[in-house]
């Protein structure tokens, strides 16, 4: 999909800044595929793998993209603010930290309505550097909530690195500091990341402990904003890349499938693709009094 | 018989009445469950309704704030207490980013119902940081809701009001006020957003008080009668809608309008409310305006000082006075017992 988004972007059909996912998509369906549906994420503006993943509408997230009336939010969110409630995907923020606490709050709105759903907050390492983030820990922690915070490293916030922005880069070690558990996954690897979360998954529903954190190490392909490389830039280089590119987990996850299927699920995933691209050009854009809409519920 | 309350005595029954109403309002901040109990405004409430309903947090002000978010997001309705005003600065980015912006920017497909109570403060000593009246930040921004009630009745309709809202609602208290009595209805009832209230007619000036300048306008009023001025005395009550129909009405009726705040003038309410009447009458009646708020700068804890940086009773008269007689008459009354004490008590 987001292959389709870079390739369309240059023509500005796309009335949105995209930040694409692509090279950290196993975060995302890895976390996801060990949740229920009414299991609920929230998110980042690099919102589109973890959107697709939670089961978030396809044609109504490129309809957003261009801006249509269609769109999961009217086109009046945009790329980074994607929401499909009905799925759990309950949005996502611009600024970076800003829905960590909606995620925690959420989680003890669930807890005090002896729901047996659970809370995802994804986040990058950015988000890390921001105050609100130890805040959110630390409430989570005291009131033990039924929470998995997903932190994608993928080393920068923007251009800098992460050790340019601490001194100590254990974040692990910085959040058990606040009494929970937490772990790191190298290599991008899906399959653990799956497998990990799950169990503490279980966990939570049997009411067993919370919050628990996640560290994924994994790897922004394209640059921070827009759909190109940025290796010319001299921030990072291709040699950083590479050991991430070879290691790509889609081809991992279709190597394990049999040819025929594989074949099957790429065609009918590209039809889909195909249909929602052809839907988002021909939706129309909202009207006039869409504008005023939404303010206020009066 | 009448009942009288105070203002704290409105804001525990509306929470108190609205809690056992309805079970996914929430109230939590600093301190709520602690003995002082939020100058009683929440006694008693911990232990009627449990720990997981009334507690009090870590002191992480836009954590906690975007967790009200998430709360209601998710079906609750959540009180978020701050004892001053002030505190609310830590909590902007959760407040103008997520919460006034989530109905919008989600297309519809989610709503924030939340209130968040603040506190105002005045005089010993409160100085810098205990003493900002900051509604006007909360006012510019599309998609919150901004009340400032001035009595115990008031308090109760619009706390119950703004918990049975479905968007954000910031409830400006000030210290001051909480010492207020009046009558208060036991039943329920709201305050509906985007309606004044005339307190008392005048021919001769239109005074719009906010806050506790309210009381100090209505205090002018008792002076200017003296001298045969009669002001018409406005509580806008809700802030943001603001109900300008009503102020407009009046100053088509006196010709004059004096708007005091309960904070600085520059870019506040009183420029807002002077801006939408003159826009409104420009061509149809002749007005003359005035605003009072915060002397500009940073409000100091000597009361020499102090005294001279809020308006008063006596200024406001003064001011008023230049405006219906025009020019600079240096009237200044004397200070007159008895005024100290007066509060609206109602019946409205």
């Amino acid at each position: 999909m987001e292959e389709e988004i870079a390739r369309i972007y240059p023509s500005d059909k796309i009335k949105s800044p995209v930040h694409l996912s692509i090279g950290q998509e196993a975060v995302s369906v890895g976390v996801c595929e060990a949740l229920r549906p009414d299991d609920v994420v929230f998110g980042t503006y690099r919102s589109h793998a973890y959107y697709l993943a939670k089961g978030g509408d396809l044609k109504k997230m490129l309809a957003e993209l261009y801006g249509k009336a269609t769109g999961c939010a009217k086109g009046k969110g945009g790329s980074m603010h994607l929401i499909d409630a009905a799925h759990g995907v309950m949005g996502a923020s611009a600024v970076v930290g800003t829905t960590i606490p909606n995620a925690v709050g959420y989680a003890y709105a669930l807890k005090l309505q002896r729901k047996d759903a659970i809370v995802v907050s994804f986040f990058g390492d950015g988000a890390t550097d921001e105050g609100v983030f130890y805040e959110s820990l630390n409430f989570a922690a005291l009131k033990q909530l039924p929470i998995i915070f997903i932190c994608e490293n993928n080393f920068y916030a923007i251009h800098t690195h992460l050790l340019s922005r601490h001194k100590d880069a254990n974040l692990c070690g910085r959040v058990r500091a606040y009494g929970i558990p937490a772990e790191q996954i190298d290599n991008n690897d899906i399959l653990k990341i799956n497998e990990r979360v799950k169990g503490v998954v279980d966990l939570l529903r049997a009411k067993q402990g919370g919050p628990f954190f996640f560290e994924c190490l994994t790897y922004r392909w394209k640059e921070h904003v827009g759909p190109n490389d940025d290796f010319h830039l001299g921030y990072r280089s291709y040699e950083e890349a590479r050991t991430w590119v070879e290691g790509d987990q889609v081809r991992r996850l279709a190597a394990l499938i049999a040819p025929q299927s594989r074949e099957r699920i790429e065609t009918q995933v590209e039809e889909e693709i195909r249909a929602a691209i052809v839907c988002a050009e021909d939706e129309p854009f909202p009207e006039a009094q869409e504008l005023l809409t939404d303010v206020t519920g009066d | 018989m009448e009942r009288i309350l105070s203002y704290v005595d409105a804001i525990r029954e509306a929470t108190d009445q609205q809690m056992a109403e309805d079970p996914s309002v929430v109230v939590f901040g600093l301190d709520v469950d602690d003995p002082k109990a939020i100058q009683g405004t929440t006694r008693g409430l911990a232990e009627k309704y449990g720990p997981e309903r009334v507690f009090g947090t870590p002191l992480s002000e836009e954590a906690m704030t975007g967790a009200a978010i998430g709360m209601a997001l998710a079906g609750l309705r959540p009180i978020h207490i701050h004892i001053r005003m002030d505190f609310l600065m830590l909590a902007m980015n959760q407040l103008v980013n997520v919460a006034a912006k989530s109905r919008y920017m989600y297309g519809g497909q989610v709503h924030v119902p939340m209130v968040v109570r603040c506190m105002i403060g005045k005089s010993w000593g409160q100085g810098a940081q205990h003493s900002q009246g900051l509604h006007s930040f909360f006012m510019h921004v599309p998609g919150l809701k901004v009340v400032a009630p001035t009595n115990p009745y008031d308090a109760k309709g619009c706390l119950i009001q703004a918990i049975r809202d479905n968007d954000p609602v910031i409830y400006v208290e000030h210290r001051i006020l909480h010492f207020q009595k009046g009558i208060v209805p036991e039943e329920r009832y709201g305050i509906p957003p985007g309606r004044a209230r005339v307190l008392e007619e005048g021919r001769d000036v239109t005074l719009v008080g906010i806050s506790h300048m309210l009381t100090e306008c209505l205090r002018a009023r008792c002076y200017l009668e003296t001298i045969n001025v009669h002001a018409e005395v406005i509580d806008p009550i809700w802030l943001s809608p603001l109900d300008i129909e009503t102020i407009v009405k009046s100053v088509k009726k006196t010709g004059r309008l004096c708007v005091v705040d309960n904070g600085w003038t520059t870019c506040g309410a009183s420029a807002e409310i002077v801006t939408r009447v003159i826009e409104r009458l420009q061509g149809e009646r002749e007005v003359v305006v005035h605003r009072m708020g915060y002397a500009p700068a940073t409000c100091p804890p000597t009361p020499s000082l102090e005294d001279l940086y809020y308006p008063n009773a006596r200024t406001i008269a003064s001011a008023v006075y230049d405006l219906v007689k025009g020019g600079r008459n240096h009237w200044l009354p004397e200070e007159r017992e008895g005024l100290q004490e007066m509060e609206f008590r109602g019946p409205f």
